[in-house]
């Protein structure tokens, strides 16, 4: 067990949950939930990995993994937006959708080995003592965008007029609708954005993180854990990429405790009974569940960055929305 | 523009909503600079009118002018670029947003970057300008109502507004905040714009308007009066009208014992606010006790209170057993029934089927069902004979409720109260919005209620209805009964007087 070594796979596998939990808080922002996030996120992992495959092309795999999850994200947004219905339906259906896509068209796909997305140091920083080698070595460039993604959608969100367009119509569409804002138009984009970044998401690990196609098991269900991620976070970019690393560092953690033979100078159960640890594989789930219960508590109490119309679709001139 | 070019001119406005003529050939002429009173009661077109002007309605029939120039509205925003701007009843602000973001929401300036610190500078001294202030960078549900609407206000006016619609600002407002307003409307006027203030309440007109148009039932009965020399009680006339009394037989009888006496009760509304102030009444067996008001002035809460719906403090007792904050059970089990005002939400379920409906309270009752189990071909049959009983048009007893007219709902739902032979009858605007035929089989049904022995307590808006269906009348304002009066000795301006607040002067 080495602090820079859980710490640099923390920030690896935390870049998914990342960009996964920040394209959903830009879809809930605007007012539509879409709990799609793990068929898109398998969906591109698929697609990129088989355009990496075709075309020698790991980065064109990349913008072909970010259409796919745009795409399907498309469906659940004229289902909601366009036609109205319920949101948690939809979404729900649009993640068999996506994985049932994704199984079917990456038949075959196991063990191939298409070229992978590079990885690269940042020069200076990697020299930093300890959480250099950890953050700024051996990473591919989107771990580094990463890096550069959370505060940039928290200012986008905060500080910018369509930011602020963005958060008027997630919290009161009539609102925006009156000033002549398009609360349609506004939820599409972001629904799409939404359905990118999970996309991206789904890249990211089949072509960077853990390398390969395992199937359904590409994910195990990261996406979920982003949406999760989002309310723990508040609807906050930041905290959704501070949770995102942590979780990330979690996993690894997890691998490494399952290692030695003596852990803080006991033997250690994990090493002698192996049963154990699927306790410990447990943890992130669990997490989540305790997470997602303090969160929403926290949530109800302040006026945290809850989108009071998500979830809702909206019909001009229905009083009081 | 010269300044005897009016601001707005509109001219034989006619507005139509599937079966009610809401606008009939209204003439409505704003001055420039002036405080134009548009009065008159809840649905008398008033809001109607005013969505037309702000391009949210578009007339059937009937021009409009802005300063002389005639112009036709298809949207909000073509109203806005013509200099009008409406601050709405309901506001439309974001809660999570601050005052300036509000202001700048849907506006091209500023492109990207927000800058707020820079646009607070900007409203600030638009603020100082009108004298309305509010803290630019608070967030809109840190503030009162009062300050909400001026946020409503500044928006027009950052938006170039040179004539203000107001659609009943002052019902939101403390008295205090009126009188701000008030003062903020005439500094408004002094710097050139013109308003124009939506009302029901006649102190409030005279105090601040120059000229009133007011609006009866889509008719204009008084076009740009000036109000030198007009009293409240020429207003109450021209609002409430001197209408032949809508007439149904009533026979004579004599009240009998107290069925419901209530004794200093107070509640509080939803917002936590007091919205009954120590009510004392009684209504006999045989009698009908109206209660007049202005909506909103506690009638929801009296019906909540008596029905078990709503806490209370003070005493509510049914033939002298106490049902005060016992939960409705308990008063529908001393005889107490109840026509709630909303019949699609409260009073009927409506994806389930008339039968259903008409079971609700007599499910767990022989011969329908014995507790624990529901013997629906006697439930069917029980539909089946109040259907054809009441004379509800639909096709079968099967039907949800909410296929229904709204007449043929309401006698559903008096069909169920009536069935279960109450003592008392809480009715809260029994005929509103219903067509003529089904007022009049909602009215007979009430007075033959009344024949048998029912205790009923009235609550409606309509004076007329009022007028010819209670025995007596209270007249409620701001949780208060002001004054009450025998239905036959009663002067409809009298009454129209005291519902709104004001005394003879």
């Amino acid at each position: 067990m080495n602090f820079t070594i859980i710490l640099h796979a923390g920030v690896a596998t935390g870049t998914v949950l990342l960009f996964a939990a920040i394209g959903e808080i830009f879809t809930e922002r605007s007012g539509i939930l879409n709990l799609g996030v793990e068929g898109m996120m398998l969906l591109g992992a698929m697609a990129g990995f088989s355009i990496s495959l075709a075309t020698e092309s790991p980065w064109l795999g990349v913008l072909v993994a970010m259409l796919a999850g745009g795409a399907l994200s498309l469906a659940h947004g004229v289902v909601t937006i366009h036609f109205q219905a319920d949101q948690v339906v939809s979404g729900l259906s649009l993640t068999f959708l996506g994985t049932g896509l994704a199984l079917v068209l990456g038949e075959g796909l196991t063990g191939q080995t298409p070229p992978l997305l590079l990885d690269y140091n940042i020069p200076l920083l990697s020299s930093i003592p300890v959480i250099g080698p950890a953050l700024f070595q051996d990473h591919g460039i989107l771990v580094y965008v990463g890096y550069l993604a959370a505060p940039l959608a928290w200012y986008y969100i905060n500080k910018t007029r369509p930011g602020m367009h963005l958060r008027a119509v997630g919290q009161k569409p009539s609102a925006a609708d009156s000033v002549g804002v398009n609360v349609y138009g506004i939820r599409y984009i972001y629904t799409f954005v939404g359905g990118c970044l999970a996309g991206l998401a789904g890249a990211i690990i089949s072509l960077s993180v853990s390398p390969g196609w395992y199937s359904s098991q590409t994910t195990s269900g990261q996406g979920w854990i982003a949406i999760a991620l989002v309310i723990f976070a508040q609807w906050n970019p930041m905290r959704a990429a501070l949770g995102g690393y942590l979780f990330g560092m979690l996993r690894r953690l997890i691998l490494d405790l399952q290692g030695p033979r003596i852990l803080l100078g006991f033997a250690n159960p994990l090493y002698i009974n192996s049963n154990y640890s699927f306790f410990l594989i447990m943890t992130p789930y669990v997490l989540t569940i305790i997470a997602l219960i303090f969160g929403s508590r926290a949530v109800a109490k302040k006026r945290a960055g809850s989108p009071s119309a998500l979830g809702l679709p909206y019909v001009r001139g229905e009083r009081g929305k | 523009m010269s300044s005897t070019t009016p601001a707005v001119e509109m001219k034989d406005i006619v507005i139509r909503f599937p079966g009610v003529l809401a606008n009939d050939h209204v003439n409505l002429t704003l001055r420039q600079g002036e405080i134009h009173a548009l009065l008159g009661e809840n649905g008398a077109g008033k809001s109607t009118l005013m969505n037309a002007l702000a391009g949210l309605y578009k007339p059937v029939s009937g021009t409009t002018k802005v300063n002389g120039e005639l112009v036709d509205f298809n949207s909000p925003k073509d109203a806005i670029a013509k200099g009008i701007g409406m601050v709405h009843q309901h506001f439309k602000l974001v809660p999570t947003h601050t005052v300036t973001e509000n202001i700048l929401l849907g506006m091209d300036e500023p492109r990207f970057l927000m800058n707020l610190k820079k646009y607070d500078e900007k409203i600030l001294e638009l603020e100082e300008q009108y004298g309305l202030y509010v803290d630019p960078a608070a967030k809109i549900w840190q503030l009162p109502v009062g300050a909400q609407q001026r946020v409503e206000i500044l928006k027009t006016l950052y938006r170039g507004a040179e004539i203000l619609i107001m659609d009943e600002p002052t019902a939101v407002l403390a008295p205090q905040e009126i009188d701000d307003l008030m003062v903020t409307m005439r500094s408004m006027t002094d710097q050139g714009k013109s308003i124009i203030f939506i009302s029901h309440k006649l102190h409030e007109v005279i105090a601040v308007a120059d000229r009133v148009t007011v609006l009866r039932k889509g008719i204009v009965t008084a076009h740009g009066k000036s109000l030198e020399g007009l009293t409240k009680r020429n207003l109450a006339q021209l609002m409430v009208g001197r209408d032949v009394v809508f007439s149904v037989e009533k026979e004579e009888r004599e009240a009998g014992d107290v069925v419901l006496e209530m004794k200093d009760v107070y509640a509080k509304n939803n917002k936590g606010l007091p919205a009954l102030q120590g009510i004392s009444l009684r209504v006999h067996s045989g009698e009908i006790l109206g209660i007049a008001g202005v909506g909103g002035n506690g009638q929801s809460e009296l019906a909540e209170t008596i029905t078990g719906l709503r806490e209370c403090e003070g005493l509510i007792e049914i033939n002298g057993e106490e049902i005060s904050n016992q939960p409705p059970i308990e008063a529908i089990a001393r005889g107490v029934s109840h026509i709630p005002e909303d019949r699609t939400t409260v009073g009927s379920a409506p994806s389930l089927s008339i039968t259903d409906n008409m079971i609700m309270k007599n499910y767990n009752q022989e011969p329908i069902g014995n507790g624990w189990s529901i013997n629906f071909a006697r439930a069917g049959e029980h539909a089946q004979k109040l259907k054809e009983k009441y004379n509800i048009l639909a096709p079968n007893v099967r039907t949800p409720a909410g296929k229904l007219s709204g007449g043929n709902l309401q006698k559903l739902i008096l069909a169920r109260e009536i069935s279960s032979y109450p003592r008392l009858m809480v009715a809260m605007q029994p005929t509103r919005g219903l067509d003529v035929g089904a007022i009049e089989a909602i009215q007979s049904l009430l007075l033959e209620q009344r024949q048998s022995g029912t205790a009923i307590l009235l609550i409606s808006e309509e004076l007329d209805e009022l007028l010819s269906l209670s025995d007596r009348i209270a007249v409620i304002s701001d949780g208060k009964i002001v004054g009450a009066v025998l239905a036959e000795d009663a002067d409809i301006n009298e009454i129209g007087l005291m519902m709104t607040g004001g005394t003879d002067d």
